[in-house]
Formats: C-alpha cells, structure tokens, sequence
C-alpha cells in the first residue's frame, strides 16, 4: 500500500517585499508515502511554514509541481483548492483554533458542514467517532474554555480527522504544550501512524521530531537533511517522566 | 453549506453576543416601527375623514357663484349674486336626480339671551336642510315651509349655542333669544355633531328660515349657497350635470361660456382631502425611513465588528474548506436575520403605536398591509445591502494571515 500520498518538485515561493525578492523556497522535493510520519525541522525563517501553506493549499507555489493524491495544485481554481482542503487534508494547529462558545462536537463537525456530500446524520455520527478516537467522547458537550490545553488539541486533531483526509498536517501541534502533555500528544500521533494514517509534522523541536519515522531539514529556502529514523516511542518517554522526582 | 446550516449559524452566533444583537436591532425596529406607525395613521386620519364625510351626507351637492373678476380683481369666492329663488324653484321642480334642495344665506351676529350673549353665525336655510346635512334633532321641531314662507321669527340652535346662552340649564324651547335687535323664538335644538376634519366646532351654528334672514337681516334676495342632495351617492355627478344644465339655461349663459357658478360634490372634496392626506403620510413615512437607514448603518457597524473580531475563525473555516462565498453567505444570513427580525419587531411595536395613538384620538385602526409587506422587503434589502461589504471583506480574507491574526 506504500503509494505517493505528496510528491513536490522543484517548489520555489518568491515573496515580493517592497522592491526586493525574498526566497522562502528555493527548489524543495520530496515524496511522501502513504503511511508516513514524517516531521518537517527548521528554524524560523527557514521557510517551512512557507512549506506547510503550501503543502496545506493556502498557498500556491511561484513554481514547481506539487501533487496530492494525484492531483495537481497548480492549475486549481480558489473553490477547487478549498475542495480539495476539504476532503483531503487534516489542520492541526499550535494554538488549537477550535471556535469558542461552540461545543467539542460542534468543532469536530465543522469540516463536514462544508462537505455536500455528507448529509447531518451521518456529519454527527463521524463527529462522535472521531472524538471517540482521541479519548474524548465523554466530553464532547464541553466547549474550548472547560477542556485543558491537551484536550483542546485532541479535539483539533479529531477534528482534522473527521474528513478522513488523505495527510494531516501538523504546525508546532506541540508548541503551546507542557512536556507531558506534548508526549501524550505525539503518543496520540503515533497510535494514528499505527492505524496507517499519513502524517506530517511541523516543528522546531528536534526531541518532537524523534518521534516520527522521518526528518526533513530545511534551512534558507532548501532542504539540508532528509532521513528516516528509528522513532522513540512516546509512551515510554512519558513512564520515564513520571519517574522524574517533581520538584 | 446548505441553508440550513447556514440558518442555524447565523442565529447561533447572533444569540452569542445578545446584547450586541438587541442594541444593532434596535435602530431597525424603531425605523420599521416609526415607518409602520406613520403610515397607518395616516391611512387611518384618511379613513376618519372619509367616514365624516359621510356623516355630513356623502350625497351632498354644493353649489356656488363663481368667483368675480371685478376689473381684473378676483373677488373670491361666492362673490357673485347668481344664485336666486328662480334657480331654487327650477332646481326644486325640474330635477329627476336631486332629492332634496336648501339655500343657505348665511350671516353672523352678537345672539343675546337674558344678560348671557354669545357670537355665532346664522345661517338661513329651507326646512330640507337638516335632512341634507345630516343634522338631527335633539329636541322641539324645525321649521316648516310655512314658517319659511312667512318670514317666521323662528330658529333652531346647536349645542353650544345652548351651552352658552342658557347658562341655568333651562329649557331653550320657547325662549326668546334676540339677534341683535330681532327677537327670535327657539323651537328646536340640534344633536351635538361634534368638531369636523378641520377642528370646527359644527354645534356652534343657528338655523333660521332663508326668507327671515333675507329680508329681516341682511335685505338681500341672493342665496349665498345651494345645498342639494342627490337621489344617492352614485347618482351625484348625474345630479350635478342636472344642475349644471338648469342653472346655465337660467342664467342664459351661451355655449362656450364660463359658467357663473360652481359645483362640488363630496367626491371632489374627498378626493382633494385624501390627496392632501396622502401626501402627509408620504412625508412622515420618508422622515421615518430616515431612521431605517440609520438603522441599517448601525447593522453595517456592527457586522464590520464581527467580522474583524473573528478573522481568527474566518481563516480556520478556510483552512478547512469553506469557499469564500461559504464565508460571504455566513455573514450576509447574519445581517439579514438580525434585520429581519428586527423588522418583524418593528412591525409590532409599530402596530401597538398606531393602535394606541389611533384610540387616543378616536380615529378608527387601520392595518397597513401594504406597509406591511414594504417594510419586510426594505429589511431584508437593508440586511443584504448594509450586509454585503462587511461579508464581502470577510470572504477576501487571506486565510493565511486570517490564521495568524490576533
């Protein structure tokens, strides 16, 4: 089942600020495959958000060809991008960015409302099965300022997984995150990798990165490093801090 | 998205911030409200004079001399003497149209009972006029054709006139009042009518035989009017044709002559006050839909607000796969139930308005359907128009930085 879930080539973005050109990409490629945890590295101004926009179809490439799921990004309208969000690809936030006042259900749901094809019934009862799968089904009537932080980004990550997309996409998805709840984070993460789900990962934080099976480094606009690795296991990083004397 | 779900956002998200959405309703409501109140009642000041005019006798015919031109002078009105008993009689006799005619010479004089005096017009009249004008009694009698033949020294007086004069609640039937100089004798008292349209007080009034005033006050043998009244209100312009033709052969005027009289029927007179009426009632209508566009401002406001306050969520709901026009449908519904329901609230409080002003003044309630329908139209354009730019700003949104606003 190892098929291209995103293939990029030669992906160049050119910003124009004032009168100069500022290179956020300077010819990235690289396939993922379905399947993958791969985790994207950087310092700021290394252009991987610029990357992840783009990955993510907020944003087009200047130039170059990226294809998601066999499809090619360049030659789509603003409603066909939006579509292909839609069906195809998961968010996962550092700040969450679940709607306040809305109940945990409601927030999962959003992505189904915008999907014609799947009629209330059925939007609901993803919903539920989404948040079942992150742990929080007994709290799907809490809205965002009753759940803490952790339980905040479970149900942003349930929610990117409501439309059963093709990758998700990670930004900092630990980033506003303690340590613990971070490892218990990317524990969810790998337990979706284990049921075979493409993700990938944005972070600045080489010991997040260890978790996944592959690292890309990217500095200036182009990629430094590309690698697999042999993944930590979370579970085990959080027993051993939970060992840890609390001060 | 489906409009459903559109619905149930919109109204979700109103009722998030309540008091907001009651304040930006309020200019809606007050403009509908003003809107709805204006115009029924001016439809129902229209209809109270419609239904006085009916009162006075909606059969009514007037006829009047024409104006003069004295040396290029306009005299005014009934200024000419044209009117006479000549014409009376034919109009009397040679009629099929007209039931029932009355002159009316009218004067006015200082009436003086015991040491109470009171100043009032007289009007001189035949014994057809109360039935013409829709006067009745209240006590005694009117007077006969004989008494107007004679000269009679008789009146018939209104309710204020009796208010005035016999201040010690005595009978006026029998008395004697004088005017000026001429004793008269009271032998019928009008039922109190009331003010008309234009604040007169129509119980302030002494009917006396014609003939008595003609020749005993004023030596005249001119009428200053001629009230008639047609077999029924369809039948009043035949009558005033009918009239037209005996009056103009009386006065021998030729053909492609000006006639030396006037005639009115109630219709002119209706038609000429509804005119007027309408035309207040399109004013204040356009001065209270000043507020509505205040209103609709307001709604512009606050929708601009919204959508600077949830960039945040504008761009996530991009992020995962609304289009633009998803964004721009979201707000515009918004805009639009919050008027629309302003709107209908508005109507309400209008109807409640013009229901109480109406039984405060005793006019009857008239529901404006018509207005109605207008103001619901005008608040769903106002929520479309006032509404789009802010939507509009919100669907151009880059979702990128959407996302990173805070």
């Amino acid at each position: 089942m190892s098929n291209e879930i995103l293939k990029i080539e030669k992906l160049e973005r050119v910003f124009r600020v004032g009168s100069e050109d500022v290179h956020a990409l300077r010819g990235v490629s690289f396939t993922v495959q379905s399947g993958e945890f791969v985790s994207i590295m950087g310092t700021s101004g290394s252009g991987k958000s610029t990357l992840l926009n783009i990955l993510g179809c907020l944003d087009t490439p200047s130039s170059g060809e990226y294809i998601i799921d066999g499809v090619s990004v360049k030659s789509l309208s603003k409603n066909e991008l939006s579509e292909l969000r839609n069906r195809k690809i998961g968010f996962v936030f550092q700040n969450y960015n679940l709607l306040a006042r809305t109940t945990a259900l409601e927030n999962v749901e959003l992505p189904l409302i915008y999907n014609k094809d799947v009629p209330a019934k059925e939007r609901r009862d993803r919903a539920v099965a989404a948040l079942r799968l992150v742990g929080l089904e007994e709290r799907m009537d809490h809205t965002p300022n009753q759940l803490s932080g952790g339980q905040q980004q479970r149900v942003a990550i349930a929610r990117a997984l409501v439309n059963d997309p093709v990758i998700i996409l990670a930004d900092e998805a630990t980033g506003n995150l303690d340590t613990k709840t971070s490892y218990e984070i990317m524990s969810l993460f790998q337990d979706l990798h284990g049921q075979g789900k493409t993700i990938a990962f944005v972070t600045h934080e080489p010991d997040i990165a260890n978790f996944t099976t592959r690292k890309i480094c990217l500095r200036d606009g182009q990629i430094i490093e590309d690698k697999p690795i042999v993944p930590l296991s979370a579970i085990k990083a959080l027993e051993e801090i939970s060992k840890m004397p609390t001060e | 998205m489906n409009i459903t779900n559109l619905f149930k956002l919109a109204i979700s998200s109103l009722f998030r911030n309540k008091m907001r959405t009651l304040l930006t309703m309020l200019g809606i409501i007050i403009g509908i409200a003003s809107v709805i109140a204006m115009v029924s009642l001016g439809q129902a000041s229209t209809k109270n004079v419609q239904s006085e005019l009916s009162s006075m006798g909606s059969n009514m015919i007037m006829i009047m001399p024409a104006r003069q031109m004295r040396g290029g002078v306009n005299m005014g009105n009934a200024s000419s003497k044209s009117l006479d008993e000549n014409d009376l009689k034919s109009l009397k006799n040679n009629t099929v149209y007209v039931a029932k005619v009355s002159p009316m010479v009218a004067t006015s004089k200082q009436l003086v009972y015991g040491s109470n005096n009171h100043p009032c017009s007289i009007n001189g009249v035949s014994e057809d006029y109360l039935d013409i004008r829709k006067y009745s009694l209240k006590s005694g009698i009117m007077f006969s054709e004989e008494d107007v033949k004679r000269y009679a020294k008789v009146c018939v007086i209104g309710q204020t006139v009796v208010n005035e004069l016999f201040t010690n609640g005595e009978d006026p039937i029998g008395q004697v009042v004088r005017f000026g100089s001429i004793p008269m004798t009271v032998i019928g008292v009008l039922a109190p009518k009331g003010q008309n349209q234009m604040g007169e007080d129509q119980d302030n009034i002494v009917f006396a035989p014609y003939t008595t005033i003609q020749k005993r006050f004023s030596g005249i043998n001119y009428f200053n009017m001629i009230f008639a009244s047609a077999t029924s209100e369809e039948e009043s312009e035949m009558a005033a044709t009918e009239i037209t033709y005996i009056l103009r052969s009386n006065h021998g005027i030729k053909t492609g002559s000006n006639d030396d009289f006037e005639i009115r029927t109630q219709e002119e007179l209706v038609s000429s006050i509804n005119s007027i009426n309408k035309m207040l009632t399109m004013l204040l209508a356009a001065i209270a839909s000043i507020s509505l566009i205040v209103g609709g401002i307001g709604i512009m406001n606050i929708m601009y607000v919204t959508v600077t306050e949830r960039t945040k969520e504008i761009g996530l709901r991009m992020a995962i796969g609304a289009r633009n026009s998803d964004i721009k449908m979201q707000f515009l519904t918004e805009s639009i139930i919050l008027s629309l329901i302003g709107g209908i609230i508005g109507i309400f409080f209008g109807l409640i308005l013009s229901y109480g002003v109406s039984k405060l003044l005793n006019w009857p309630f008239v529901i404006s359907q018509k207005a109605i329908v207008i103001s619901f139209l005008v608040c769903a354009f106002t929520g479309i128009f006032f509404g789009w730019y802010p939507a509009k700003k919100a669907a151009n949104m880059d979702p990128i930085s959407a996302l990173r606003y805070e």
